[in-house]
């Protein structure tokens, strides 16, 4: 019964450590700090998308009560790691991020070209109306559709052949051309914002002139520490960066961003901490988004369900200061047979700010259109999708040809395709109905690296027989902390109460940031590790013991468990942890322990997280309305370390999944370059009336082959494929195939 | 934002009184809207004059109409009993609008107040008429998919957002308002206006004059009623477009309608032709096809909003449906 403690603890739907925290306000979120003698800053923006400032006038500003600074371009504070130019040995690197307040230079509408700062948010906000600016005024290009062709390949790919970015051929090119039963259609997501719901903040305070001090709103603590300490050329160790608790990000806390140095800056030259908060409208401008994307895909299929050829092409807007570029073609180039297969991946510079991953980062976008253009093609040849999706399903990686670490994807689909009843599904479109409204059925599947990284723990073992782990990891929602206590009670014996896991500070042993699906297997590898340590340290301690009941113990003869330590044969002698610390007269057991993946597997097994999405959708055939009726949602990530945590995320991703599909998309209006839409009364994320049931299901295999925890990712396929699983569903309810999203009434009305 | 003073009588002619002499005054009830337009400087009223504390919550029976208090939260009247015995159609409307949350500090009298939600009157960077008279309409050439298709003009094309109005004009709400010159009443369908050569000005109250009560007269539209609202998302998000549509059958036949829509005209939008068609016709779908082509006459479409001229008629059919099969 050794392992009988460890299945109730991993995987169990155990509730959030932080959880009463958070429901009851008592969590602190970067804006909630109160520093004494804390100062306010507000940013004040461009009101035209290129040119260059001709005269600021900030003299009623600075006359205005309570005005401590008005900084911009003229008399701004220099970073110093601003000035640094690139290595002259090193290649030029493809743009950077945009630096605050260096010149009078404005690349895209809204762009931070001032900050107030003031003795209360108030005076800040009325002296930032006050600051007039005059503009030379340049063409601007910020739609997508009109500039299309200005599309290159990215400087990275550019410049080293071997990129992934760059053209992909296998087999014959664009070989669907030729093919008898094909298709070919075109794609377009509109540019989508995170908008979590805590507005990106930070306090900065100089603690000393070299000496950093910072609340930040981040997904990456030790990034972020290592960016301010090259701004400012300080030692790394004198930066401090603490994000306790983040309110949600999706991405845009992966990047350091303008308003963050703006703060910093204000601060030192107001010689106060500086709290600096976006307002809602600042989010759609200066905290990134998913980028604008043209995609066309090309596929053709044998009469029986076998894809020839698949070619995918997409073009992804990025700013004309900095490269963004994502994986937009990732799950075209591995997830199906098809023995051709190319791929075209290009940017589109604009006078806009720089994207940022955003979850499901180029998979979701690429995803939309790989996925709808599979069901497109099952119709040419008049076949399930599903089994369409079963015939053409690969074993190995098609792309690396190389075994997969685990594939359970099948499994996925059985299981999904049963509990959304896809039997009732009819090939033919409109067939289906619920009183006046069309009833349709459709899927999508998803993709995503199962990415691990390489991470440190502290652990400590306190003679009251409690545990403290640190590491600098974040938690931008998905429970990271009660992830790694679970872990830590499974590998280490103690009940998840009597362990607490400290993350969101620089203070702790780095962790990479939370981003692209890796904290469990990265984080939860060196939980791990740090486990088989302290049993070994405790071992040897029992082992040695005058009391020699324990001798000749080893770890493998020993149960660890509810925090006792007992000989597996005669378990009847046991001794707590906290007893044998005291016995060794040690206060507490402090054990670091780093863990990284092992290269040499990576090059032996192709190692992906699989997800696929079944949609049940009601449309009104008169007014064009839509409703999404059912969703079951299934992956194959490996263990699932929190049933309840795990599905949460799943069910996040999907309605995600269904702001993409449904409501989701930024309006600017080209001949100004600015957003229309730009609060959340007027970009829609969807709201509980849209989300319907929900069910998550998971295939729950490990995947020892990637970590010692068998876990993969969860955060981007939760909503990789959702949006074409109703696009899907939505053609099948009407026989309307519409390509760009969101799918609107309207649109509906108009085909 | 600017610096403000606030004030909170708890004397109506104490409000009326201190708005009527400053032209800078303006009165905050539920501030669902206004705080916003505030923080954003499209509005900056250097004093506000809270009527929280004055005394028109009430709702009541008076005289053969339902009296509603300007001051009643828009979730209070959505579920008020006497509301929906008598007026089932305002109930629904208010219940199309907005989220929970906002219906519950959204008052009556400031539900009829909100602004347009056009979004060049949001943003002080672009030109707007209605903010800044003569600057131009950015609407009319830009992005125009949530605009008017009735009654516009070359200077404003926005459109009032409110789901409430929609069933008050539908009902001949009337609204009583008092004023530094005295009480008068308005009836609801001259209450709003069209933007003309002024869309600067929001309502027909003059400076001073405040909402005191929305009188809805009781009438034969308790039973087929329906409030279609169609969105692009299923809450918290403006018409698209919306149908007040009200039946009194006398079995299969109508023998009267009423027939209002939202979301196309920068004030709920009457369709008594449609209404004047309907009557003495049977309930049939066909009928309702052709008073919705009735309603239709006139509306010019721009840009973005063509698919208005086509799901405005259908939402039109399909309100007239759920009414007529309404139990």
């Amino acid at each position: 019964m050794k392992d009988y403690f460890f299945q109730d603890t991993v995987g169990k739907p155990m509730d959030r450590v932080d959880g009463r925290q958070k429901v009851t306000g008592a969590a602190k979120y970067s804006a909630e700090y109160e520093l004494p003698n804390m100062a306010h800053a507000v940013l004040v923006g461009s009101t035209i998308a290129r040119g260059s400032i001709k005269s600021i006038d900030t003299k009623r500003a600075e006359n205005a009560p309570g005005v401590l600074a008005v900084l911009h371009y003229q008399n701004s504070i220099k970073v110093p790691g601003y000035v640094q130019e690139a290595h002259p040995t090193e290649p030029k690197p493809a743009g950077k991020p945009l630096q605050v307040f260096i010149d009078n230079q404005i690349h895209f509408n809204d762009q931070p070209i001032a900050v107030v700062v003031a003795d209360t948010l108030e005076r800040a906000m009325y002296a930032a109306k006050l600051v007039k600016v005059q503009y030379n005024v340049e063409k601007h290009a910020t739609d997508f559709h009109q500039n299309v062709s200005k599309a290159v390949l990215p400087t990275v790919a550019k410049r080293n052949p071997k990129h992934g970015l760059n053209d992909y051929v296998r087999g014959k090119e664009d070989a669907y051309k030729t093919e008898p039963l094909k298709i070919e259609s075109e794609y377009v997501i509109p540019t989508e914002f995170h908008n979590p719901m805590e507005l990106q903040s930070i306090i900065a305070h100089w603690e000393a002139d070299n000496k950093l001090t910072v609340y930040d709103k981040t997904q990456a603590v030790i990034g972020t520490q290592n960016a301010f300490a090259k701004d400012w050329g300080i030692p790394v160790q004198n930066v401090k960066v603490i994000a306790t608790y983040v309110g949600g990000a999706f991405g845009n806390g992966l990047h350091t961003w303008p308003h963050e140095t703006a703060a910093i800056i204000a601060a030192k030259k107001v010689n106060r901490p500086v709290k600096l908060m976006l307002t809602r409208e600042q989010m759609f401008t200066m905290v990134g988004y998913r980028p604008h994307a043209w995609q066309k895909v090309g596929m053709s299929a044998t009469k029986d369900g076998k894809i020839t050829a698949i070619t995918h092409e997409a073009i992804g807007q990025t700013s004309s200061y900095e490269e963004f570029t994502e994986s937009t073609l990732q799950q075209t180039r591995m997830m199906y047979t098809s023995p051709n297969v190319t791929t075209r991946y290009r940017i589109l510079p604009l006078n806009v700010s720089t994207p940022i991953w955003m979850r499901g980062p180029g998979e979701a976008t690429g995803a939309f259109a790989l996925e709808c253009a599979l069901d497109e093609m099952a119709y040419v040849i008049g076949m399930d999708p599903l089994e369409f999706r079963l015939i053409n399903h690969t074993d190995k990686d098609p792309e690396k040809n190389l075994p997969w670490s685990t594939k359970y994807l099948k499994e996925a689909m059985q299981m999904g395709a049963e509990k959304i009843g896809w039997r009732k599904r009819q090939l033919q479109p409109g067939m289906v109905k619920n009183g006046e409204w069309l009833v349709g059925y459709g899927m999508g599947v998803g993709t995503f690296g199962a990415n691990r990284g390489r991470a440190k723990v502290k652990a400590t073992l306190h003679k009251d027989g409690t545990l403290v782990m640190q590491s600098a990891t974040t938690d931008i929602g998905p429970g990271t902390g009660t992830a790694m206590v679970q872990i830590a009670a499974q590998n280490l014996g103690l009940p998840p109460e009597k362990i607490v896991f400290e993350l969101g500070s620089s203070l702790y042993p780095p962790s990479p940031s939370q981003g692209g699906s890796a904290t469990v297997a990265t984080v939860g590898s060196a939980v791990h590790a740090v486990c088989q340590v302290l049993k070994k340290r405790l071992t040897s301690m029992v082992a040695g013991n005058s009391d020699t009941s324990f001798k000749g113990a080893t770890v493998e003869n020993l149960t660890f468990k509810d925090g006792y330590v007992s000989l597996t044969a005669s378990p009847s002698a046991r001794l707590s942890f906290g007893d044998i610390l005291k016995q060794q007269n040690l206060p507490e057991l402090e054990v670091t322990e780093e863990s990284s993946p092992d290269a040499s597997l990576r090059q032996k097994y192709s190692m992906y997280s699989y997800s696929v999405h079944f949609a049940e959708v009601q449309v009104h055939p008169l007014t064009g309305q839509i409703r999404v009726t059912n969703m079951v949602s299934c992956a194959d990530a490996g263990t699932i370390i929190n049933a309840k945590t795990a599905g949460n995320q799943m069910i996040g991703g999907a309605v995600g999944g269904i702001g993409m599909a449904l409501t989701e998309g930024a309006i600017m209006d080209h001949r100004f370059g600015r957003y229309v839409t730009k609060d959340l009364a007027e970009y829609h994320v969807p709201v509980h009336a849209d989300a319907p049931n929900i069910s998550s299901l998971f295939v729950n295999k490990p995947d020892l082959i990637n970590n010692p925890n068998g876990t993969k990712g969860i955060g981007e396929i939760a909503i990789i494929g959702v949006a074409p699983a109703i696009a899907n569903a939505i053609f099948n309810a009407t026989g309307k195939r519409i390509r760009e999203l969101p799918i609107t009434p309207d649109k509906l009305m108009m085909v | 934002m600017i610096p403000f003073q606030y004030v909170k009588p708890s004397k109506p002619k104490a409000a009326i009184d201190t708005v009527a002499k400053d032209q800078t005054a303006m009165f905050i009830a539920g501030g669902t809207n206004l705080v916003d337009l505030m923080k954003r400087d499209v509005l900056n009223p250097e004093k506000l004059v809270d009527i929280n504390k004055l005394p028109l919550r009430k709702i009541e029976r008076e005289n053969g109409t339902v009296r509603i208090g300007a001051l009643a939260l828009n979730g209070a009247v959505a579920e008020d009993k006497l509301v929906l015995e008598k007026h089932p159609l305002l109930s629904q409307a208010l219940n199309a609008g907005a989220s929970a949350q906002l219906r519950n500090m959204a008052t009556v009298g400031g539900n009829m107040m909100q602004r347009v939600r056009c979004p060049y009157y949001y943003d002080t960077a672009m030109p707007c008429n209605k903010r800044e008279p003569g600057t131009g309409c950015s609407a009319i050439e830009g992005y125009n998919r949530m605009h008017a298709i009735f009654g516009h003009s070359d200077k404003c094309i926005a459109v009032n957002p409110s789901d409430m109005n929609v069933a008050l004009v539908a009902l001949d709400a009337v609204v009583l308002v008092s004023g530094p010159k005295g009480d008068r009443k308005i009836p609801f369908g001259e209450f709003h206006r069209l933007p003309g050569d002024t869309p600067h000005i929001h309502t027909n109250l003059q400076q001073g004059e405040l909402i005191m009560a929305v009188d809805v007269p009781e009438n034969p539209y308790t039973k087929n009623v329906h409030y279609l609202k169609v969105r692009d998302r299923n809450s918290y998000a403006f018409a698209l477009v919306s149908v007040a549509a009200a039946l009194d059958l006398d079995g299969s036949n109508i023998k009267s309608a009423r027939l209002a829509m939202g979301g196309v005209a920068h004030k709920p939008w009457r369709l008594q032709e449609a209404e004047q068609f309907l009557a003495g016709k049977p309930a049939n779908e066909a009928t309702f096809r052709q008073a919705a082509e009735v309603a239709m006459r006139g509306a010019k479409a721009f840009e973005h909003n063509q698919f208005k001229l086509k799901l405005g008629p259908n939402t039109i059919v399909q309100a007239l449906k759920n009414a007529a099969g309404a139990v």
